[in-house]
């Protein structure tokens, strides 16, 4: 009777679970077990310490009456916004710059994406040196002899979002460039050839055949950059200090300033939840639109 | 067609005007990408005096390294004035275990989650694929009250902990995208053979691996060498990584301001990563595309 299987052979059979579960158990505790500990903050009156007192949606009303989130999501749909757009159109543009057989292609693309090995805070700290009126890029061109030449942005607070996105698309373009040119490189070559044969010009083979061929590229670029958008926190610390006063701070900033440095965990609990539905609301139509091709294929 | 009526020698002559239009734009945006580092290595090497008085794209006219001496070994970071030193080693103390403990993770949980699969095995990857993108700000707050109940609260441990527990996502993905890609005849033959699960894992799938963990050990050192935002609230005054060390130096500082010493500085601070970048470029970009285009 084989109904007494020795232990060794269960504990074989089970070995893949065995290996996976220190795994689960972590993430299941610290990143759902975690949002749902942070949205259950989100609705007490937690100040420096955990207090269990709920108060219902108190926190979320402060937050969209408070000032410093309003301008900081207004930031972040400036900066997002413009961030995206450009590293998109930058990067497909110096993808098909560099895709024409061009010599010392390795080299170049190696220049155009080593920002990306740095970290936003040795960005910001370059960046704010060059953007700063007295010595940066504005002392440069007054010293060529432009002496009405004028670039504060870093200090006015209406133009200091787009330092942000200055610095950010530096650092993040090349990146955005190094993924079309994959995709470029996976276009069928084949389809390009009939069509030259076909005596379609350069331009409409790109507009019909190359572009929508990287749609996929483009919606992995797109959620990356999103990504990169709403986590940006470093990038402002370093550069600007959320400044002038608080006119270039992002919600990452506001929830790191509320949460940790004014003892206000409630509301910065609410503000972490309201980052994460920012994320879900990007994310959850891709992820279908994803599953719903593999299911087509 | 307009090209009809250009000759041949016309049209190689448009083609030849093209390409140089081509080089040029592309020389130029090189050039801009590499300004901000120039700029600082230049600046890096001029004295106070030059700075202030002139132009940050002039030649140094007297090039000297007091400011990388000054950086590195005396300049101040908030309370002390070490230079950023003991802090490009506490670095080094919290990346080196985190890369290898995730990675290590990373390829045992691949090699579960594309050849040994069971019932809920996918959805616990689809489960874990989102974790690569909560914003962290979502998590801060639970993470540091655990740290604080476990006694980790500004430790380096601490650090390694949550380094490890938020990069396995990533370091998984890498490793299932591999794994999954080899061929399942070399594993089920061995399977057949009566090999067991560890056995497999030693002699046939690991032997397999080392250009995916190249590509994992890049992706996680840039990655935890980079963090700032873990490092700024979970790290103590004793254990702060050199990113925060350097933001500490570049935005407090009493008395006058000393560019070349935060250019020095921030250099040093981005050293490794380039380094690395230099060296294992192309499996840099191979990772950032894994994780990009697959994981995403």
């Amino acid at each position: 009777m084989a109904n007494k299987r020795p232990f060794t052979d269960i504990l074989a059979e089970s070995m893949p679970k065995l290996v996976l579960a220190p795994s689960f158990l972590i993430v299941m505790v610290c990143v759902y077990g975690y949002i749902l500990w942070t949205i259950a903050l989100s609705f007490t009156k937690s100040r420096m310490l955990p207090q269990w007192k709920f108060v219902g949606f108190d926190q979320y009303s402060k937050l969209f009456n408070n000032d410093r989130w309003s301008v900081s999501s207004e930031n972040l749909i400036v900066f997002g916004g413009l961030f995206i757009l450009i590293c998109l159109a930058l990067g497909i543009f110096m993808a098909i710059l560099l895709d024409q057989k061009i010599r010392q292609e390795g080299f170049l693309r190696t220049i155009y994406l080593y920002p990306m090995a740095i970290s936003f805070i040795v960005t910001g700290t370059a960046w704010k040196w060059l953007l700063n009126p007295s010595i940066g890029i504005e002392n440069v061109v007054r010293d060529w002899g432009f002496t009405d030449f004028t670039f504060d942005w870093l200090v006015n607070s209406e133009m200091v979002v787009f330092c942000l996105v200055i610095a950010a698309v530096w650092q993040s373009s090349g990146f955005v460039m190094a993924l079309f040119l994959a995709g470029l490189r996976g276009v069928d070559s084949e389809m390009i050839k009939a069509a030259q044969l076909d005596g379609a010009s350069m331009s409409t083979i790109y507009r019909r055949i190359i572009l929508p061929s990287l749609k996929p590229v483009f919606f992995s670029a797109f959620v990356i950059l999103s990504h990169i958008a709403i986590k940006s926190f470093d990038l402002v610390t370093a550069l600007t200090g959320g400044g002038p006063g608080y006119s270039s701070d992002l919600p990452a900033n506001f929830m790191y300033s509320y949460a940790f440095t004014r003892s206000q965990m409630g509301l910065g609990a609410a503000s972490g939840v309201i980052m994460l539905g920012g994320v879900l609301a990007i994310l959850i139509p891709y992820l279908y639109s994803e599953l719903r091709n593999k299911e087509a294929r | 067609m307009s090209s009809h009526s250009l000759n041949n020698q016309q049209r190689s002559f448009v083609q030849k005007l093209l390409r140089v239009a081509l080089y040029t734009i592309l020389i130029f945006m090189a050039a801009v990408y590499l300004l901000p580092l120039f700029v600082m290595v230049l600046n890096s090497l001029k004295d106070m005096e030059e700075i202030r008085s002139g132009n940050l794209l002039a030649l140094p006219q007297d090039p000297s390294f007091a400011a990388w001496a000054k950086a590195w070994g005396s300049a101040c970071t908030g309370s002390t004035c070490e230079g950023i030193a003991p802090f490009f080693a506490n670095s080094f103390k919290i990346v080196i275990p985190a890369v290898i403990i995730s990675t290590l993770l990373g390829a045992l949980n691949g090699y579960v989650l594309s050849m040994w699969r069971f019932r809920g095995s996918e959805l616990f990857f689809g489960l874990l694929l989102f974790g690569c993108f909560i914003p962290f700000q979502v998590i801060l707050i639970p993470m540091a009250m655990t740290l604080g109940w476990l006694g980790l609260a500004s430790s380096a441990s601490g650090l390694i902990l949550v380094h490890v527990i938020y990069g396995i996502a990533f370091t998984t993905l890498f490793f299932r995208n591999y794994y999954i890609a080899l061929p399942r005849e070399l594993i089920s033959a061995a399977k057949i053979d009566g090999a067991g699960f560890f056995l497999i894992f030693w002699r046939i799938v690991l032997p397999l691996s080392p250009p995916i963990i190249v590509v994992t050990v890049i992706w996680q050192f840039t990655q935890v060498w980079n963090d700032f935002l873990f490092g700024v609230v979970f790290s103590g005054v004793d254990n702060l990584p050199i990113t925060v060390a350097l933001n500490n130096l570049v935005n407090t500082s009493f008395g006058g301001k000393e560019y070349n010493v935060d250019m020095a500085a921030a250099l040093l601070a981005a050293l490794p990563t380039i380094l690395v970048y230099i060296f294992a470029g192309k499996y840099f970009v191979r990772g950032l595309s894994a994780g990009a285009v697959k994981g995403a």
